[in-house]
C-alpha cells in the first residue's frame, strides 16, 4: 500500500464528494474546450469560405426586401419584389476592363412560389455556370436540371414537400421533373429548389428579369475589389458585394466571438478554481479527524499534504479526460446552431491542454487546502486523546 | 544536539530497538539514542530499562479564552520496559492529555518525556512523527479506523509511507491481523466489522511497525464485557511478548492485566496500586 492506494479508495468509496469534485471540474473543462472548439471550428469555415468563394461577387438590386445567405454568410438582401436586374444588362458585364479575369457570371431570380399547397423559394438559374459557381452543391442522387422541365430540390425543400428523384412537381402552369435532390448544405440552399432560369421566368412571371448576378472570378487572388467597381460602373442601380469582404465580415464576427470566448474562459476557470477549492476546503473538514488519526500513526505533515493532493489530481486527470469529450460532444451539438455549414475541427493541442487544465486548476486550488490539512494539530484533529 | 530517531530494518532505531544508522554514533543503538539528550546524563542499560519511559516533571497549560486550565501539574514517573501499566483517573484528571503527549502529540508546558532514552519534545521538526510511526502503536477508545478502507488496508496504512516492496507491507500486515485472529475479515471494511473485530483491526494497526510501546485508550470502552475480556487477552498476550503497554482506562475490572496502574487527580500523580482503591467509581 501507498499513499496513492489511499487516495484512490477514498475517491472511490466516497462516491458522492469525488462524483462533486469531478463534476465542478468537468463542467468547466467541457465548457473550455467547447467554446475554444466551437471558435476553432468557425474560423476554419470562415478560412475555408474565403478560399471557396472568397473570389466571387453577387451583384443585386438595391433593395433589402429578403435576407439572403451565401453558404451561410449574410450578405444582405435581395429583391423579390418589383425591383429587378434585367437579364440583357448582366451582357454588359462583359464588357468590364478585367472580364478576362471571370470564370463565371451566373444570373438568378428568386422568388416564392406555391407547391402543393406550400410556399417554397424556386431560383432560376443557368444551371450548367450555377453549378460551376457553386462547387459546394452536389446533387446526392441524380444529376443537374438539363432542360427548362426539370429541377433539383434543396434537401429540406425535398424532404417538406416530400420530393424523390424522378417525380413530377407542378409550379404555376409548368409541370417538371425533380433530376436529383442537393446534398444538405446547412444554409439556404437546402430550402430552394432550382430549375432552369427560363422556367423560373415563366412561372415567377418575370419574363427578362433576373434578381441578382453572381460573378466568379477566375482565380483566388484576382482584383475581386476592381472587378466589382467596373462591375457597378456598367450595372447602375445595384449593389456590387464581393464575398471576400462578407465572409471577412464573418471573420470579425468570429474574431468577437473568440474574444467574448476567451473571457468566458477566464470566468470559468476562476469559478472552477473556486469549485475546487471549496470542495476540498470541505473535504479536509470532514476528514479533520481521520488526518488525526494519520499524523498519531506517523504520518509526516508533507505525507498529509501529498495525499489530499494526490486525490486532487487523480480527480483531475479523470475531470480533463471527461471534460475533454463533453465539450467536444456539445461542440458537435452546438455547431450546426451557431454556424450552419462548419464543420467541428478536432484541435490535436485542445485533449493535452484541457487534461493540463484539469490537473493544473486541480492541484493549485487543492494546495491551500492539502497545506491547511498538513498542519492541523494532530491532538486537535483527533480529540479522541 | 538531539536524540537520534533514524530508522531500523527499514524503519526507525531509537535506542535498544535496532542498530543506529547513523555512523556517527556508537553502534550501540541505546546509547545512541540517549547521546542526544544533551543535559542528561547517559543512564546505564538496566536503568535504562527501568526508565523506558521517564517522565519528568511533566505541566501542561491550556490556555484560551477564559481562565487557564492546567490540565497536568508536575507528573513524575519512570516506567519499567515490558510494564503493562494502568492510567485511571476521573473524567479531568489528566489521563488523555498525559497518553497524548506519551504519544508525542501535544507538547509540554514544562518537563520532558524520554521514551527508551529518546527526549521525545527535543526531537527536531517532523522526527516527532517518525518516532511515532516507528516507536508507537495507538489503540484509540472509538478505533479510529479509517471507513473508507478495508481491514487490511487499514493494518497496512502505517507502513504506507515506508519504502518498502507492496507484497512485504501486505505479508506483515496479514501477519498481525492473523495475530489478532481476525485475516478471515481482511477484506471487510469497517462499517462491516463488528466492534471487538475493529477492535483487533486497530491493535493490528498499532502492531504492524512492531513497535516496542502500545498506547492504549479506553480500548475497551465501547465494548460488552465479553469483548472486552476477548481484547484484554490479546493486550496480555502482546504483554507476554515483552511490549511496553501503558493503557487509560476507566474499567477498574480490568485493573487484574496491568503491572502497575496509577492513578491521576487533578493533573498530578494521586497514588498508585495498591496504596489507592480504583473499586471507587473513577
Amino acid at each position: 500500500m501507498r499513499l496513492r492506494t489511499v487516495a484512490v479508495n477514498n475517491l472511490r468509496r466516497r462516491k458522492a464528494r469525488a462524483a462533486f469534485l469531478i463534476a465542478g471540474l468537468l463542467i468547466g473543462v467541457a465548457t473550455v474546450v467547447a467554446l475554444i472548439s466551437l471558435t476553432q471550428s468557425m474560423t476554419g469555415q470562415t478560412k475555408a469560405n474565403l478560399q471557396s468563394f472568397g473570389a466571387n461577387i453577387l451583384v443585386a438590386p438595391r433593395s433589402k426586401d429578403v435576407g439572403l445567405t451565401y453558404g451561410g454568410i449574410s450578405v444582405g438582401g435581395v429583391s423579390v419584389g418589383a425591383q429587378a436586374i434585367k437579364e440583357s444588362d448582366v451582357a454588359r458585364i462583359d464588357t468590364i476592363a478585367d472580364r478576362k479575369s471571370l470564370s463565371v457570371v451566373a444570373p438568378e431570380l428568386v422568388g416564392p412560389v406555391k407547391v402543393k399547397g406550400k410556399r417554397v423559394l424556386l431560383l432560376g438559374v443557368r444551371p450548367a455556370a450555377e453549378f460551376k459557381l457553386k462547387r459546394w452543391w452536389s446533387v446526392d442522387t441524380g444529376r443537374p436540371p438539363a432542360s427548362d422541365r426539370e429541377l433539383v430540390a434543396g434537401a429540406k425543400a425535398a424532404r417538406t414537400l416530400g420530393l424523390t428523384m424522378g417525380d413530377y412537381v407542378r409550379i404555376g402552369a409548368l409541370r417538371f421533373t425533380v433530376t436529383g435532390i442537393l446534398r444538405p448544405t446547412g444554409a439556404q440552399d437546402d430550402d430552394l429548389l432550382i430549375a432552369d432560369l427560363r422556367a423560373a421566368q415563366q412561372v415567377l412571371h418575370k419574363p427578362g428579369q433576373v434578381s441578382m448576378v453572381e460573378v466568379a472570378a477566375l482565380y483566388a487572388d484576382a482584383p475581386v475589389g476592381d472587378i466589382a467597381r467596373q462591375i457597378a460602373a456598367v450595372m447602375p442601380g445595384t449593389n456590387v458585394t464581393t464575398m471576400q469582404e462578407a465572409v471577412k465580415g464573418r471573420q470579425h464576427a468570429v474574431d468577437q466571438f473568440r474574444s467574448f470566448s476567451y473571457a468566458i474562459v477566464g470566468v470559468v476557470i476562476a469559478i472552477e478554481a473556486l469549485v475546487v477549492f471549496i470542495t476540498m476546503m470541505g473535504s479536509v473538514a470532514e476528514r479533520t479527524h481521520e488526518i488525526g488519526v494519520f499524523r498519531a500513526i506517523g504520518f509526516r505533515r508533507v505525507h498529509i499534504t501529498r495525499l489530499i493532493l494526490i486525490e486532487a489530481v487523480i480527480a483531475s486527470v479523470l475531470a480533463g479526460v471527461l471534460g475533454y469529450l463533453t465539450g467536444m460532444g456539445t461542440t458537435y451539438v452546438v455547431l450546426p446552431l451557431v454556424a450552419h455549414s462548419a464543420e467541428v475541427t478536432w484541435a490535436p493541442f485542445l485533449g493535452p491542454a484541457a487534461l493540463a487544465l484539469a490537473v493544473v486548476m486541480g492541484a493549485l486550488a487543492s494546495l491551500y487546502p492539502a497545506l491547511r490539512a498538513g498542519k492541523l494539530d494532530p491532538t486537535e484533529a483527533l480529540r479522541a486523546l | 544536539m538531539s536524540a537520534t530517531v533514524t530508522e531500523r530494518d527499514g524503519g526507525m532505531a531509537p535506542g535498544r530497538h535496532g542498530p543506529g544508522t547513523d555512523s556517527s554514533r556508537p553502534s550501540d543503538g541505546r546509547e545512541a539514542a540517549t547521546a542526544g539528550t544533551a543535559d542528561t546524563p547517559s543512564p546505564g542499560a538496566d536503568e535504562r530499562a527501568e526508565r523506558f519511559i521517564d517522565v519528568r516533571g511533566l505541566e501542561k497549560t491550556f490556555s484560551g479564552d477564559g481562565a487557564p486550565v492546567y490540565a497536568l501539574r508536575g507528573l513524575d514517573l519512570a516506567v519499567a520496559e515490558g510494564t503493562f501499566l494502568g492510567v485511571m483517573g476521573q473524567s479531568g484528571s489528566g489521563k488523555s492529555t498525559f497518553l497524548a503527549m506519551l504519544g508525542g502529540l501535544s507538547h509540554p508546558t514544562a518537563g520532558g518525556i524520554s521514551v527508551d532514552g529518546i527526549d521525545l519534545y527535543k526531537l527536531p521538526g517532523e522526527r516527532l512523527a517518525d518516532f511515532r510511526r516507528e516507536y508507537l502503536g495507538f489503540v484509540f477508545q472509538s478505533f479510529n479506523l479509517v471507513p473508507y478502507l478495508t481491514a487490511l488496508e487499514n493494518v497496512t496504512l502505517p507502513l504506507a509511507v515506508k519504502k518498502m516492496p507492496g507484497a512485504e507491507k501486505r505479508r506483515r500486515a496479514l501477519d498481525v491481523l492473523e495475530h489478532v485472529g481476525l485475516v478471515d475479515r481482511a477484506g471487510h471494511l469497517p462499517g462491516k466489522l463488528s466492534g471487538g473485530e475493529q477492535e483487533r483491526v486497530a491493535i493490528a494497526r498499532a502492531l504492524v511497525n512492531e513497535p516496542p510501546l502500545i498506547l492504549a485508550d479506553e480500548p475497551t470502552g465501547a465494548l460488552d464485557s465479553e469483548t472486552t475480556v476477548e481484547i484484554m487477552d490479546v493486550f496480555a498476550g502482546l504483554h507476554r511478548e515483552g511490549i511496553t503497554i501503558v493503557m487509560v482506562t476507566h474499567n477498574p475490572e480490568i485493573q487484574r492485566y496491568f503491572d502497575r496502574t496509577i492513578v491521576l487527580r487533578d493533573g498530578r500523580l494521586d497514588c498508585e496500586l495498591p496504596a489507592c482503591d480504583v473499586d471507587t467509581p473513577l
